[in-house]
């Protein structure tokens, strides 16, 4: 190597200061992803730390005493659970149709535009929005009353872009020669979709399905004019019945019950974010062994 | 399959047309599960639509019998529920909405677009994984929960930091907020900058060109407008956000001076105040009328944002 093959390659005064720039930017955006992820995992620490005692599986199956003071969060826990199932009842085969329509049947036109349009607005809607809709379609003109029932299609029309738009990606991963090759066997666009495109997208709609569930157990606004309760002392039997739900529990617990013990609504808020965060998880963890499994 | 390559429904004998009749069982299976899931895939417009015709239907009354415009926006005065003299003025409302969530978004966007360039042109492999699934599960977080927080641990901190005598404040809901929008900002942000095609990145990086300079010349401008419509719908989110705001910013019809003022959302003031409202009454129309007009402003948000950002798609 002679000398001035070497200095050839020596980074210049430009490429130095162009370096030094780079790395404050990368020090400065990494320091900004963790100051957005810090304090909420500091929060998170502090609602076990504060509520981690309370959490008993007494305190899981028994029904709130004293006037909410004391006791456990059973009625809620089930409502919740009575809640996300009627819910998912009605949006996941709407959803899972409507994403069908989409990947399979809709052309690219202003009509398909309009359908995305319109999920874009179903989710952005706000969650107190929903909740006059509930109101007045369910519970007033349809004549629910103030029930599960009235209170899950609430739900199910609020979380159904979660549906659409898994099970939509779930469908366009599965490679357009698959379609192809059973077209090509004479089978119509339903058998195909049926015997090759859904059973390769099912696990995919699945997580789209656990994200629901998650995103609907957090939910407290679109529920609170439509079946869910501050406090009843009866768990629920039918779905016309009213009910209470962890998420609303936590808003009571917090703000409505004079001289509640400080723990106690800390406990309900772990309860609902052990619930949500373990069913999201799931839905990721699902997600990426799907990823690493995936064949074509 | 030796004597007869006929399928079911096919008729070699008829000939013609007729021979290509495909009209058998399947074949009407298909057309009817392509009508169901076509009422389905439009099942979304008719949910939006049926949202705007049952809020405006609870709400139109008070629209056309007791609404005055110029009081209704431009009056400080909510006192709805005053037997005698009943005041619907919502501009402190609209205030206190307005600075919750402009707070937010100055906490949110630099923080949500600089996480996003790191997780999408800096980090890669196993930390990028690990970021993205930590912002995915900060968005999951329920918004009664982030409300709660505000209640029990931002407030009490409030207080003591700054030494005001209530910590529910603007303050206090517009961090919590921004915090809330942030993770969906960053995940829709890093998509448009995933979205720029890698070419870009090697062309400029065959020039020469650092990571940084990669991204602040070639991929923030060719992402610009899915950035902008990134930041559009956390607005939109803010916006409507409802059980955080009502817990976290005090509650109190108030058009704020500083951020340490309370103050009262649109949204709040109708999950606060629905319960109490007869059926049918000028409160409960009011407050529908509220819902028309919180409907009306995130529709025309999402609708900007949507065509922002199909601007660069078409681009």
């Amino acid at each position: 190597m002679t000398s001035a093959n070497a200095e050839m390659f020596q980074a210049s005064g430009l490429n130095k200061r162009n370096e030094r720039v780079q790395n404050s930017y990368r020090i400065l955006f990494g320091l900004m992803t963790l100051m957005l992820i810090t304090p909420v995992l500091l929060i998170l620490g502090t609602l076990v730390a504060k509520g981690g005692g309370v959490i008993s599986w007494e305190f899981l199956f028994t029904a709130p005493t004293d006037g909410m003071r004391t006791g456990g969060v059973l009625p809620a826990l089930l409502g919740t659970i009575w809640l996300v199932m009627v819910a998912l009842l009605l949006s996941v085969p709407i959803g899972v149709c409507a994403a069908i329509y989409l990947s399979e049947y809709a052309g690219d036109n202003w009509f398909t535009r309009t359908i995305n349009l319109a999920i874009i607005n179903l989710a952005g809607v706000p969650s107190i929005v929903h909740a006059l809709f509930g109101l007045g379609a369910f519970v007033i003109f349809f004549g629910f009353g103030t029930s599960i029932l009235a209170a899950s299609l609430t739900l199910a029309v609020m979380t159904m872009p979660v549906v659409i738009v898994a099970t939509r990606e779930s469908l366009q991963a599965v490679p357009q020669a698959f379609r192809e090759a059973c077209w090509n066997m004479g089978a119509t666009r339903w058998q195909t979709i049926r015997r090759v495109v859904l059973p390769n997208a099912i696990t995919g709609i699945l997580t789209g399905v656990i994200l629901e569930v998650s995103r609907t157990a957090g939910e407290t606004a679109p529920i609170m004019f439509t079946g869910a309760v501050f406090f009843t002392p009866f768990l629920p039997e039918s779905v016309l019945d009213q009910t209470m739900a962890l998420s609303l529990h936590l808003f009571v617990a917090a703000t409505q019950v004079p001289g509640i013990a400080e723990e106690v609504p800390f406990g309900v808020a772990l309860v609902l974010i052990a619930l949500v965060l373990t069913m999201n998880s799931a839905s990721i963890a699902f997600r990426m062994w799907l990823r690493g499994k995936k064949k074509w | 399959m030796a004597n007869s390559n006929t399928a079911p429904g096919v008729s070699v004998t008829a000939g013609g047309a007729a021979a290509f009749d495909r009209r058998n069982f399947d074949w009407y299976v298909d057309k009817a599960v392509q009508a169901i899931v076509f009422l389905c895939g439009i099942s979304a417009i008719i949910f939006v639509l049926g949202i705007f015709v049952f809020v405006t239907k609870e709400g139109v009354g008070f629209i056309f019998e007791h609404m005055n415009v110029r009081e209704f926006f431009l009056t400080p005065y909510w006192f709805p529920s005053d037997a005698d003299d009943p005041e619907f003025g919502i501009l402190a409302l609209m205030a206190g909405t307005a600075s919750v969530t402009g707070l937010a978004m100055l906490v949110a966007i630099p923080f949500s677009l600089g996480a996003a360039i790191y997780i999408a042109e800096f980090a890669s492999g196993k930390t990028r994984e690990t970021l993205k699934v930590l912002v995915e599960l900060l968005a999951a977080i329920p918004s009664v929960v982030w409300g709660f927080i505000g209640l029990v641990i931002m407030n009490p901190l409030i207080i003591k930091w700054f030494d005001v005598p209530v910590g529910l404040c603007v303050l206090n809901a517009g961090i919590i907020l921004g915090l809330m929008a942030a993770p969906i900002m960053t995940s829709i942000a890093e998509d448009a900058l995933k979205a720029v095609p890698d070419r870009y990145r090697e062309a400029a990086e065959a020039m020469g060109a650092t990571r940084w300079q990669v991204t602040y010349k070639v991929v923030l401008p060719a992402a610009k407008n899915g950035l902008l419509g990134g930041v559009l719908l956390g607005v939109g989110r803010g916006f409507g956000e409802t059980m955080a705001v009502l817990m976290a910013t005090g509650h109190a019809v108030n058009i704020p001076d500083s951020i340490f003022d309370s103050v009262r959302a649109l949204t709040a003031t109708i999950a606060a105040e629905l319960g109490e409202t007869v059926v049918g009454g000028e409160h409960y129309q009011a407050l529908f009328t509220i819902g028309i007009l919180l409907f009306l402003v995130t529709f025309i948000v999402n609708l900007s944002a949507d065509l922002i950002v199909r601007g660069i798609r078409k681009g």
